[in-house]
């Protein structure tokens, strides 16, 4: 069985105003499944709908027609206490890492807040388990008192990741959750997330713009685009997509090496002014 | 029209004042950017790239100074204040906070013109050609948007045309596309290289993805806490790179392509 599923998903957004309502289709028809210690890559083109449907499976946001479900169950039917489990079994790690913690608080306690929330840890525990995860993600000991302001983004956006990792979910939403970082960063991010993937089971839904991650890191890619879902297929070296949404993804892949460039004299040929 | 061939930074300090102590964060940099000619600036987050940039054109952000340094066009050194706008355009990362929210697209394309004494009777018909040269399609429609009806990429081109307007023989570049999704970021140095080539821009590119490096550049120099570690020609740094840091840029992005650096 699956850990989480969607069937025929579609979430529509209005909008009203003094001259009208306007009504934007961002997802329809969605129909996907991930497997337990699966990682999952979500592309497509900003504006595809890839964020709204990883609010609909974190159960931020409900679908206006269709059914998310978790090992089998709708959230539909979810009670109080199956939504507490599930906010603790499904975790989200968001582009922006500045907005996405509490400026006031120190990076301890931000680590710690979903632990005081979602577990039955005492305080000594708690902080043991911060420091632990702090040094998972390569920050140092000394970093716990510090404030978000006095990190960089690249910094943060571990801080969120070990956050998301603090309560030992089944399945972590990355939304675009490294596209910030640079590139050495991204690297050792995504390391350390199959280490933790072989460790712990964890499956990972990877939402990205850049085809070039997913190679690297995901089992299986699911292409989106203008809120539908245009291809799946499993990740091999050197496959190939069919739709040309896709294709146009794959087409806008930069070089990996300069190519030969005419000389500065072929410059001077060129029209000035 | 302007004469200029070169541009050149010239021993560029930067420093911040940290509980009571000065820091360095830009030491002793030099570049040179010839008309016609992309160089590109690489470095980790955080490497001083940025303030190099913002330092040349003296528009540095509150607590970070300049001690030295001086840029020169042609041999001959000039006030900050001439060579915003009317020697160097720059275009910058966040194209939504660099417009005014309240203001229409026309309105920022006219500004840039009368702020540079250029606004006659053609104004209008050169803010067109502008518009038109970005690949705006339906112009007389864009120019009445404000930039929150806009996308992203659209932003992006509006700001390079107005960039354009300048007429400024050299284009400061930071992170031009790191907020774009890769689909638009291809399509946006596809038009930068164009305008480089059809109007002969000196233009420093300003980032840390060595992919748009490799599609751009001509040369590049590589800093590393705010010193320039090794320059060359853009073959020679992906395929000799020599200082350590320079290789650990190349390595992880090869190794996004699985590729390895040939040693």
């Amino acid at each position: 069985m699956s850990l989480l599923s969607t069937t025929n998903v579609s979430r529509v957004y209005r909008s009203f105003s003094l001259t009208g309502t306007k009504t934007h289709v961002a997802l329809q028809n969605v129909s996907l499944q991930i497997a337990e210690g699966e990682t999952v890559a979500l592309v497509g083109q900003s504006g595809c709908g890839k964020s709204t449907l990883a609010r609909l499976l974190a159960g931020l946001e409900h679908p206006n027609e269709g059914d998310v479900l978790f090992e089998g169950r709708s959230l539909r039917a979810f009670s109080r206490a199956d939504w507490f489990a599930y906010r603790r079994v499904v975790q989200m790690v968001f582009q922006d890492p500045i907005s996405a913690v509490n400026p006031r608080h120190s990076i301890e306690a931000i680590i710690a807040e979903p632990l005081r929330h979602l577990t039955a840890l005492g305080e000594k525990e708690r902080s043991a388990k911060v420091a632990e995860l702090l040094a998972s993600v390569g920050l140092r000991p000394q970093d716990t008192t510090k404030r978000p302001a006095q990190m960089s983004g690249g910094q943060l956006q571990r801080v969120c990741i070990a956050r998301a990792l603090a309560p030992e979910p089944k399945l972590i939403v990355l939304d675009e959750a490294v596209s910030n970082l640079d590139l050495l960063l991204q690297m050792q991010m995504l390391d350390l997330l199959r280490e933790l993937q072989t460790r712990a089971r964890v499956s990972f839904l990877f939402i990205t713009h850049d085809l070039r991650l997913v190679e690297r890191f995901c089992s299986r890619v699911i292409v989106l685009d203008e809120g539908r879902i245009v291809e799946q297929r499993a990740v091999k070296q050197g496959f190939e997509f069919e739709h040309p949404a896709a294709r146009r993804l794959k087409a806008a892949i930069l070089p990996a090496f300069p190519k030969p460039r005419p000389v500065a004299e072929d410059t001077n040929l060129v029209k000035v002014g | 029209m302007l004469t200029t061939g070169q541009l050149s930074i010239e021993n560029l300090c930067v420093v911040t004042n940290q509980n009571g102590r000065f820091r360095t964060l830009v030491d002793g940099v030099s570049l040179d950017i010839t008309r016609g000619r992309v160089v590109a600036l690489v470095g980790a987050s955080g490497s001083g790239k940025s303030l190099t940039c913002a330092a040349s054109l003296d528009v540095l952000p509150p607590g970070v100074l300049r001690n030295t340094g001086k840029v020169l066009v042609d041999g001959t050194a000039q006030p900050f204040a001439d060579l915003r706008g009317r020697q160097v355009a720059s275009i910058m990362q966040n194209p939504r906070t660099a417009f005014n929210p309240v203001r229409t697209m026309r309105s920022h394309a006219i500004e840039t013109l009368k702020a540079n004494g250029r606004y006659g009777k053609d104004a209008h018909e050169r803010v067109r050609s502008a518009m038109d040269d970005v690949g705006l399609s339906n112009v007389e429609r864009v120019l009445d948007l404000h930039a929150f009806e806009m996308s992203g990429g659209m932003l992006q081109r509006v700001m390079i045309a107005v960039a354009l307007l300048s007429d400024a023989p050299f284009l400061f570049a930071d992170e031009p596309t790191t907020d774009l999704d890769l689909v638009l970021q291809a399509r946006m140095l596809d038009l930068i290289e164009q305008v480089v080539r059809r109007r002969r821009l000196g233009v420093l590119l300003v980032t840390h993805d060595m992919s748009v490096v490799a599609r751009l550049a001509d040369e590049v120099a590589v800093i590393d806490a705010g010193k320039i570690v090794e320059r060359g020609s853009v073959s020679q740094i992906f395929l000799k790179p020599r200082h350590a840091v320079t290789r650990r840029l190349v390595t992880a992005h090869l190794s996004l392509y699985g590729l390895q650096l040939a040693s």
